[in-house]
């Protein structure tokens, strides 16, 4: 039981790991890995959601379209970004880019970090979940090269509205899970206490999701955590996501789209 | 005093022992004490005050095609514990409770079957299997019938009642939002059309993937449909709920659906969809089903 007890501390040692209020958060790898940002805003229905952002940039001598889940440092820009939880409006931005990514053949690199889409009465009478699952479907058959990288926190059906891709790379100390432990340890536990529990039976740790065959690369991080140096830490993903973009450029597109439909097909399929 | 306060209508399984021992059914809205007899013929509709109580995946089967004209398919798909996952009990026992509670391996049952003079790939969720929920197996089953749908141009009919995704498998049950919607976007470019019936309750990452894809969405009355649960919100903002708060009523009115439908309403309602939407040539056999299907709905349960 103590064996068990430690394996869950550690565990959750990762969940703070990747909710680090020090941690690089999506702005912090755009600048530091692409040049020429250009932040476009609005989702052309409703407004701006700050929780999810994006445009392109230039990445080596391309080209790509950034979609990525941006949490606040200060407390005014926490509020601005809604804690990194996007409403209906951030997914339709999303999907306003992955649009005009496919119409002039820019990659996606998208940054995950999120607990999850904004629990909200305005999200719900906006259609969160239609927004996702809208999401969901123009993703999985984008006629272009898409790269998804878990910074974070991977917050459920909020982080895959922008997370289905073709590769699934994970900062060594991100998450990525179903739900957060905190909500799993109160519908399955009936009691919040149990989050580390919670956290190690779901299996969210970048390693954890090696293991699963859903994440392709984990991306090793600086001496103790990306927050202590984001150069290091940035170096590193710039590194994967250029060799992954070079060998998803060299597909045809008519497979690079079969490839991808069937990365999802085959989890969870029956032998 | 023994006030059985079920959703359910006549659960089937003798097991559960609940619908052999009552012979009264409370309405959980208006509180009447209801003859299952006179409940059963009216499909599971209070007959005092239109509350729809939930169905099991059988009934509504039997409630919406014609006779005997369902072919199961993937009846032995079951859930696996792949994490090894274990709450206040082990996954794999809440699977064996629910596989004996409900007679069924999954929280889905898929098959072909006639309804409304057309051949569709009809899939329906039992909310009585864990909640619902979606774990692999469960979006297997569901990605098999869209694919079968696509396959054979058949119109695709999904009947909706979940909690959401299965916590209990982790990332494999998240990703089948992935899965699910995927073969949703290749059915839909194929021209074959989706019906979804969102029924009480559909919640979570099922209404975050293919329960709002589809091309036609209908409710039933006072269904409850959302993707966060309302306690989840109350307690993240504070804020107060209007009235009728996600509702099949309420999504209606903010233009998330088409078509809030009564169940005795339904058979007629989907015929005329699939008769509006149906590529031709799927249904050979067309207008002799049609002179078939002129008669009231069969009853809610055949036992």
């Amino acid at each position: 039981m103590s064996d068990n007890g430690s394996v869950a501390a550690a565990t959750w040692e990762q969940v703070e790991l990747a909710r680090h209020p020090d941690r690089p958060y999506a702005l912090d790898y755009i600048h530091a890995i692409f040049t020429n940002f250009l932040e476009l805003h609005g989702d052309r229905v409703f407004g701006d959601d700050q929780a999810i952002i994006g445009g392109p940039a230039s990445f080596d001598s391309r080209t790509i379209m950034v979609i990525a889940q941006q949490k606040g440092r200060t407390t005014a820009e926490r509020a601005m970004r809604n804690f990194g939880m996007a409403n209906p409006e951030g997914y339709r931005k999303a999907l306003r880019l992955v649009r005009q990514a496919e119409r002039f053949e820019f990659p996606i690199v998208a940054f995950v970090d999120t607990s999850g889409a904004f629990p909200g009465a305005g999200a719900e009478e906006r259609g969160i979940a239609w927004a996702i699952a809208e999401n969901l479907v123009a993703l999985s058959a984008a006629r272009i090269p898409i790269l998804t990288l878990v910074i974070g926190e991977g917050g459920s059906g909020g982080a895959l509205g922008i997370g289905v891709g073709d590769r699934l790379l994970m900062m060594e100390h991100s998450i990525y899970s179903v739900a957060m432990p905190e909500a799993c340890a109160s519908i399955l536990w009936r009691d919040i206490a149990k989050k580390v529990e919670a956290a190690d039976a779901l299996k969210l740790t970048a390693a954890d999701l090696k293991r699963l065959g859903l994440a392709d690369e984990i991306i090793p991080e600086p001496p103790g955590g990306a927050q202590n140096d984001y150069g290091l830490a940035a170096d590193a993903a710039a590194a994967a996501l250029r060799r992954h973009l070079k060998s998803l450029e060299a597909i045809d597109t008519d497979q690079l789209v079969e490839e991808r439909y069937q990365r999802y097909r085959k989890i969870g399929a029956t032998p | 005093m023994f006030r059985p306060k079920t959703r359910y209508v006549a659960l089937p399984s003798p097991r559960a022992g609940v619908g052999e021992e009552i012979d009264r059914l409370i309405c959980p809205k208006c509180d009447t004490s209801l003859e299952p007899a006179r409940l059963t013929a009216a499909l599971g509709v209070c007959y005092r005050c239109g509350y729809h109580f939930r169905l099991r995946a059988p009934e509504r089967i039997a409630m919406l095609v014609e006779s005997g004209s369902f072919r199961e398919e993937d009846q032995g798909i079951t859930a696996t514990d792949v994490l090894g996952f274990t709450d206040s009990q082990p996954y794999v026992n809440r699977i064996e409770q629910s596989r004996a509670t409900t007679g069924a391996n999954e929280a889905v049952t898929w098959g072909e079957a006639m309804l409304g003079g057309h051949r569709v790939v009809l899939v329906v969720l039992d909310f009585a299997f864990m909640g619902g929920s979606m774990g692999a197996a469960t979006g297997e089953k569901i990605t098999n019938g869209i694919e079968r749908a696509a396959q054979g141009r058949l119109p695709l009919l999904i009947i909706s009642a979940s909690g959401g995704a299965r916590m209990q498998e982790g990332m494999l049950s998240l990703m089948q939002l992935a899965k699910t919607s995927a073969a949703l976007g290749r059915l839909g470019a194929a021209g074959v059309p989706y019906i979804s019936l969102l029924t009480d309750p559909t919640m979570g990452g099922v209404t975050a993937s293919f329960a709002s894809l589809g091309d036609v969405i209908m409710a039933e009355p006072g269904a409850m449909i959302g993707f966060a649960g309302a306690r989840v919100i109350q307690q993240a903002t504070y804020e107060t709920l209007p009235d009728g708060f996600q509702t099949a009523e309420f999504l209606l009115a903010h233009g998330m659906i088409d078509l809030v439908v009564p169940r005795p309403e339904l058979p007629a309602a989907l015929r005329q969809v699939l008769d509006l939407y149906a590529p031709t040539g799927t249904a050979p056999d067309l207008q002799l089903q049609r002179q078939v299907k002129t008669v009231a709905p069969a009853p809610a349960v055949t036992r």
